[in-house]
């Protein structure tokens, strides 16, 4: 039986050589011609071709080439098992280097051409290669190009090899990734995918439903089958109509390429340029991926025009191809007879070839008019760049255009082994199928196995929720299928292809177990089986069954191999999606972005924070805003620096375990400097704390640490601390914080007038007041990085301009952060990350008091008290002085003397210091702070640097420009 | 030389095993049955293992030696890591362990008679703004002080080098130099494991495929015995260099290690044509590329920040891993992801390995690489086979003594120095 | 694509937790030896099977969060509040 829309007008007997497409029938619309090229010669498809189809239509027989032997390749597959037929693509903008001609629907003006060809396809220069094919066997490279040395090899096997070729300029474009959250998402919609679809959605659940080609229906779409009295690809095209309507979600040219944790899936949707990412979380997902039909191993089976019997009835009933007049079926399996009663009813002249002595296929086949050769095998085929006859077991020839082979069946189970499941190899039907049940995925269908459309369907049915009164009836032939693998022909006098893309013959398999590469895996490895970019669909249980015959064992004794994502390869374009440009890892923006902008600042990242890194021209931006702190006034935006509120009557104490510095002696509106420490002793980040209330602070700490130091102090809390007396909350992005420093800054500060008392008696250095501004809450703190008069003004981050301008307006100028690094670095700042390591700890950077005099319990106190801590030798902050008024390089290593020279330190900031009028330099040197006055060499990319240890302090070491009272 | 003359493999051989079918080509290695006792037993039939075996055998002349894989021979981390070599690291101590792999690595393919492609194609880790060039500098002068070869190159360089790179400087990762090893590259990292397995099999070394080990006999505190998947097997000591796994052997034995267990992953596009010549690794987001010799392009990155054993890994990874790339190589838009995997790799608290005696006398460590163990393969080896023949550290290995860690003597390679 | 069930802010997806490191480890005194010192900071039990570990939801709640998951299958079977396990401390 075949499906009715197959009716209709036919071909007119084998001659007809050349007329290929049918005038009726088929998914294409024939009112709407594409015209495209292969390798420079024009042809015309139709709206609803892939590119395959069309090529075949259009007589290209050879599209490729193999990798290795440059031998002729045509398609095997009619879909995603395609191993050969990839060509570079161009439409328009678009380019392909590597497109699947069978995945890829064919648009108008495609120009195709053939990839890995010295020539083309057709005429590749490189076809000599075969001729040394006995050169050069399955792993061969490991056993030369040893003398003198592989690099005087190497170039030319790389030239070799490849695919396609890139073009600099060529850019795709995937869409932004979407994410899905259903009950039910069910992966394939063959008969068994459509009815758990529609069983789920009949219990009431929401449903994703994911088809790769281009509409739902599987191999209904070309298979005989009749469900609920309708042919089955009309059958399927109504339900799928009726699931979208019901609210089903319906994604087809869309294939499902990973399983992964917790009820994930990642899809990849196959539209214009590199299609786009879904991201399913589904409650439970029906895995009804069906199966794929196997090649038959034997003599030159490798050649164009030889392809799986269900792809050729793809091509006839999809896509209205005939691809041959004279075909031969070679199966062991009643499935593949479909195919050859397609054929004759279009006129094609059909032989079966079947390995088995009598089944009832055979004589239903027999009245449609087919020669069946029952008993008898392929031995081998006839033909050049295309296959034309082919040579039987008991020696008779048989002319043929096209040869189909059968060679069983393989169940897709790559998502179950994703999902953690393992394989069994079933000997019956001579497949691997899913093993024990895993987590949220059941396999139905074919791909579990199913022995008919019925059993498809119930499983189906079953697997979706729905009750046994819901499986429809159906019609079809029973599913046969085939058994393992008839390894009988494989090694014959003709070479047997088993990996048709990568070249691996089944002597090669034999080759490998001789070397004792008997694990499955090693036997991949070694030979390359499997790792084209088909990844070995077809060529897999072949390989198997192989390398059990090889070494006596059974396919279930000699292993399987697993499966991981993605199932087919996936645009790069997709996987990134829009993370593009500024959207990959997207910097933070300060409140007043845009009056920076108009002040000329050149803006870049600093940690994940986009900040004003000078202003106005760039060559003199540093000694500019340099002076104007040093003389004058400056405004600094300090937004980013963190602002994370410490709170509850247990605060303090909560302070004190995390900071080094202790805090609870800190007075209310008073601020101190303090470190924290990681639990090895290394200096995890310094900061400023402010004491607002009895059971108030403030943490403000570096711009880039302000997420990890939350993190720390919420750690302690909730280890150590009654939770309703300690609370911590960050508050940095609510707040904008203008540093206005200089010594012109009381000035300015006056000018703003927030409503405070600046006199140095009632508002001394390092403490703080709350006034208003613009009718908002201020908080001034008197803290300075700069070293001079500074007053930090906090005010909401919607006033940030406000204030910038306010303050632009009465004298100060601004100050951007590279500007800041070289003022701080005179005066002995540290930056955390920059002078210190993972290694510093604090009587490292001049600070060692609180580890001599605290006894109670802080974050990291033990690791300052190990031999490590107190051993000589530790690296140390100093400041470096130099004659001249070059500055030392950064990263400029200090050499010890001796025999063998070795580091002892390092410059880690160095600048022309502008208050110090001279080049001012930190480094970190072994001892460095028992050595001031030691002059030492410092290397830096050979050339020498002589540096003297000094003080890390350049400018006011006494501090009286900050106004400190007693 | 180690393989028997006849059994050498060369141009020749080829040749006339072409005229002869391939019938005269031997098993690389034979699958051996354990025996009831050896001298030593290497636990862990990845390249660390193989290769303690080839130089017990080699340098040392202890033959009676048995190597344990409880899977198929460099199926771990071995056949699983994106290739690199290279000995680009900041410590002195570092830089003569990997310094001593890469120079190993360049005779290898002699000495074992086997063609692992050790391609010293060069590598860039190309930095993005000012303070990772001034990063860069003081990490590579460390480096040349230590005799390591490194330069840092400007832009034009960089881009010369490596002409596919994104130019433009508003690129989110643009170009501004990169720190350059002439002496890195990659190699075939299946034929690392399978050569040294060769060679250490022509020497008389047992390896032992499918045998796991669950469980240590020891007797008045020393280990004398493994109780394995094929029965008890006696040595008089036991190299464990089992990557990713080492706490588990380690708690089977009664201790613990500084180690967390997480996957690695690696990816590769589509085979291409030849496009990049070099190793590339972007410095802020530490993903890196290269092309193997096949054509495909070989990618790899960051962990997956969970601990795991799942030896996969997942998709919001292998997607920060490919971001980076394509912004610094646009036209890998246009390209496919072919094949995505996972390693599990232990990490130690410094990022360098751990080599020297166990807690428990008998048992020596290789462990704790990180996502690094392949480039060092050869240098673990040969310290390791020293510790097992001698039952002393080689020099080299001092610093990477487990005990490290209780004197606070970290050699602290982790790029982060701050403790997040 | 792991998820984890906050107890204060619902399941959510692995990427917005972070993890820190084993759950049951309790911090010596000072007056600890060296080594019971560095075992404290530096060794690991790396369960290769069920596992308690510890995680912060940084971008969610913030909270610390024990949560017992299987490092093979990454099956989750608990995720609780770390001081909910270490009240009384």
């Amino acid at each position: 039986m075949s499906a009715p829309r197959m009716d209709g007008p036919t071909m007119d007997g084998p001659r007809m050589r050349g007329l290929r497409r049918l005038p009726e029938g088929g998914e294409i619309d024939r009112s709407r011609p594409l015209s495209f090229s292969f390798d420079g010669r024009a042809h015309i498809g139709y709206a609803g071709d892939t590119l395959a189809s069309a090529l075949l239509a259009a007589g290209e027989t050879v599209l490729a080439r193999s990798f290795k032997y440059h031998r002729p390749r045509g398609l095997l597959g009619a879909h995603h098992e395609e191993p050969n037929a990839i060509l570079d693509l161009r439409a328009g903008t678009r380019h392909e280097p590597n497109a699947r001609a069978t995945l890829e629907p064919l648009v108008d003006g495609a120009r195709l051409s053939s990839i890995h060809a010295l020539g083309t396809a057709r005429r590749d220069l490189l076809a000599v290669m075969d001729r040394f094919a006995r050169f050069i066997p399955a792993a061969f490279y490991y056993k030369t190009f040893m003398w003198p040395h592989w690099h005087v090899y190497e170039g030319t096997i790389r030239r070799m090899a490849g695919l396609g070729r890139v073009a600099a300029d060529s850019r795709a474009q995937g869409g932004a990734l979407r994410h899905i959250d259903v009950d039910l998402c069910v992966i394939g919609s063959g008969a068994a995918g459509l009815a758990a679809a529609r069983a789920g959605l009949k219990a009431g659940r929401s449903v994703l439903l994911v088809e790769q080609r281009s509409r739902v229906g599987g191999a209904l779409l070309w298979r005989d089958a009749v469900i609920d009295g309708v042919p089955g690809a009309r059958w399927a095209q109504d339900l799928g109509a009726a699931l979208a309507a019901g609210g089903a979600r319906v994604l087809t040219q869309t294939t499902a390429v990973g399983l992964y944790d917790h009820n994930s899936a990642v899809l990849h949707e196959r539209s214009g340029d590199g299609g786009r990412i879904w991201q399913v979380r589904a409650r439970a997902f029906v895995l009804a991926t069906g199966a794929i039909e196997r090649p038959l191993l034997f003599g030159d089976n490798d050649r164009p025009g030889i392809m799986l019997a269900d792809a050729a009835l793809e091509y006839l009933r999809r896509y209205a191809v005939v691809a041959g007049s004279e075909v031969v079926f070679a199966t062991g399996n009643d499935t593949a007879y479909q195919a050859a009663l397609a054929y004759a009813a279009v006129g094609a002249r059909c032989t079966v070839v079947d390995a088995r002595t009598d089944t009832p296929a055979m004589a239903a086949a027999r009245a449609a008019g087919i020669e069946v050769l029952a008993g008898e095998r392929i031995e081998s085929t006839l033909g050049k760049d295309r296959v034309q006859g082919v040579r039987t077991a008991s020696g008779r020839t048989l002319p043929a255009d096209l040869l189909t082979v059968s060679g069983g069946w393989t169940p897709l189970i790559h998502l179950y082994c994703h999902a953690r499941g393992r394989p069994r190899w079933d000997a019956e039907r001579g497949v691997l199928l899913p093993g024990a049940p895993v987590q949220g995925a059941t396999v139905v269908g074919a791909a579990d196995g199913a022995r008919s459309l019925a059993d498809a369907l119930a499983q189906g049915v079953q697997a979706g929720g729905g009750a046994a009164t819901d499986v429809p009836a159906c019609i079809a032939p029973p599913f046969d299928w085939g058994g393992a693998p008839d390894t009988r022909m494989a090694f014959g006098a003709r070479r047997t292809w088993v990996d048709l893309q990568h070249d691996v013959t089944a002597k090669d398999i034999a080759l490998a177990v001789r070397e004792n590469f008997r694990a499955v895996e090693h036997l991949k490895r070694y030979t390359t089986l499997g790792m084209a970019n088909d990844q070995g669909r077809t060529s897999n249980v072949n390989g198997l069954a192989l390398l059990a015959e090889r070494t006596g064992r059974t396919i279930a004794e000699a292993g399987v191999t697993t499966f991981r994502p993605p199932f087919l390869p996936v645009p790069i374009a997709a996987v990134v999606g829009t993370q593009r440009g500024e959207l990959q890892a997207p910097l933070r923006r300060l409140a007043a972005e845009a009056v920076h902008r108009e002040e000329r600042a050149e803006l870049r990242g600093y940690g994940d924070m986009l900040r004003p890194a000078s202003y106005g021209p760039a060559q003199d931006a540093m000694t500019r805003e340099c002076k104007a702190a040093r003389e004058r006034c400056v405004i600094l935006d300090a937004s980013s620096l963190g602002k994370i509120e410490v709170l509850g009557p247990d605060a303090a104490a909560l302070l004190d375990f995390v900071f080094y510095t202790r805090m609870s002696s800190l007075a209310p509106g008073r601020l101190r400097y303090g470190l924290a420490l990681a639990e090895s002793g290394a200096v995890f980040d310094d900061g400023v704390v402010l004491r607002v209330s009895a059971d108030r602070f403030v943490v403000s700490c570096s711009s880039s640490h302000v997420a990890a130091m939350t993190a720390h102090l919420e750690a302690w809390r909730e280890d150590r601390f009654d939770l309703s007396r300690a609370f911590v909350h960050d508050t940095t992005p609510r707040w904008a914080t203008m540093a206005i420093s200089g010594p012109a800054s009381k000035g300015v500060m006056t000018a703003l007038g927030l409503g405070i008392d600046l006199d140095d008696t009632a508002f001394p250095h390092m403490s703080a007041r709350d006034g208003r501004f613009a009718g908002e809450p201020a908080r001034v703190a008197r803290v300075s990085f700069t070293g001079e008069r500074s007053y930090e003004v906090s005010v909401p981050a919607g006033l940030a301009e406000e204030l910038w301008r306010r303050a632009r307006t009465v004298g100060a100028e601004p100050l951007g952060v590279e500007a800041l690094g070289a003022l701080r670095c005179e005066k002995g700042f540290i930056l955390v990350g920059v002078e210190t390591d993972g290694e510093t700890m604090p009587q490292d950077i001049g600070m060692g008091r609180a580890r001599e005099v605290r006894t109670d319990p802080y974050v990291g106190d033990r690791s300052l008290h190990t031999p490590a801590a107190q051993r000589s030798g530790r690296r140390q902050l100093v400041g470096v002085a130099v004659a001249g008024d070059e500055p030392l390089p950064v990263g400029a290593h200090a050499l010890s003397r001796g025999a063998r020279p070795h580091s002892v330190g390092w410059i880690t900031s160095s600048h022309m210091g502008v208050g110090a009028g001279k080049p001012v330099a930190l480094a970190m040197i072994e001892d460095g702070a028992s050595r001031h006055g030691e002059t030492l060499e410092f290397e830096h990319f050979g050339t020498l640097h002589r540096g003297t240890l000094v003080a890390p302090c350049f400018y006011d070491p006494k501090g009286t420009r900050l106004d400190v009272r007693p | 030389m180690s393989i028997r003359r006849s059994l050498r493999y060369s141009g020749w051989r080829l040749l006339r095993e072409a005229f002869g079918g391939q019938q005269g080509w031997t098993p690389a290695w034979e699958d051996r049955d354990p025996e009831a006792a050896y001298d030593i037993v290497v636990i862990g039939g990845g390249g660390h293992g193989l290769a303690t075996a080839y130089y017990l055998a080699r340098t040392h002349g202890i033959t009676r030696v048995a190597v344990l894989e409880k899977g198929w021979i460099g199926g771990g981390n071995t056949g699983r890591n994106t290739t690199i070599i290279r000995s680009n690291y900041f410590h002195p101590q570092s830089a003569a362990l990997y310094d001593l792999s890469v120079s190993l690595y360049e005779t290898l393919s002699r000495e074992l008679n086997y063609n692992i492609m050790f391609s010293q194609r060069g590598m860039m880790e190309i930095a993005h703004d000012q303070p990772e060039l001034e990063t860069m500098a003081r990490a590579a002068n460390a480096m040349r002080i230590s005799g390591v070869d490194i330069e840092v190159i400007d832009r034009a360089e960089t881009l010369r080098r490596e002409p596919l790179l994104d130019p433009s400087p508003r690129a989110r990762w643009p170009v501004c130099g990169a720190l350059l090893q002439r002496r890195a590259g990659t190699a075939r990292h299946d034929a690392v494991a399978w050569g040294y397995a060769r060679a250490a099999a022509a020497l008389g070394v047992h390896i032992i495929q499918n045998c796991e080990v669950r469980g240590f006999i020891q007797e008045r505190g020393r280990a004398v015995a493994v109780q394995t998947s094929r029965g008890v097997i006696r040595a008089e000591r036991f190299g464990v260099a089992v990557a990713g796994n080492s706490s588990v052997l380690a708690r089977l034995a009664g201790f613990e290690l500084p180690l967390q267990s997480y996957t690695l992953q690696a990816m590769v596009s589509e085979p291409v044509k030849p496009c990049l010549d070099m190793v590339t690794l972007s410095t802020s987001t530490g993903a890196y590329i290269s092309q193997s010799d096949k054509g495909e392009l070989v990618m790899g990155g960051n962990l997956d920040r969970s601990p795991s054993y799942a030896q996969r890994g997942g998709f919001r990874v292998t997607r920060s891993v490919v971001a980076p790339l394509l912004e610094m190589y646009p036209w890998l838009s246009t390209l496919k992801l072919m094949r995505q995997w996972g390693g599990t790799v232990d990490t130690s608290p410094d990022n360098s390995p751990i080599i020297g005696p166990a807690p428990v006398e008998g048992i020596y460590l290789n462990c704790g690489w990180g996502t690094g163990g392949f480039k060092a393969i050869p240098a673990g080896g040969t310290l390791t086979a020293h510790l097992l023949a001698t039952g002393r550290h080689h020099p080299l290995s001092e610093p990477f003594d487990l005990r490290r860690f209780a004197r606070g003597e970290l050699v602290d390679e982790g790029h982060a120095g701050v403790a997040h | 694509m792991q998820v984890f069930s906050c107890p204060y802010c619902g399941p959510r997806p692995d990427a917005e937790f972070h993890y820190i490191g084993d759950a049951d480890k309790p911090r010596p005194e000072r007056s600890c030896s060296d080594e019971e010192w560095a075992h404290y900071l530096f060794m690991r039990a790396n369960t290769r099977g069920a596992a308690r570990e510890l995680w912060v939801h940084r971008a969610g709640c913030g909270r610390w969060l024990v949560v017992a998951r299987d490092t093979e299958t990454h099956e989750v079977a608990a995720v609780t509040p770390m001081n909910a396990e270490r009240a009384g401390t």
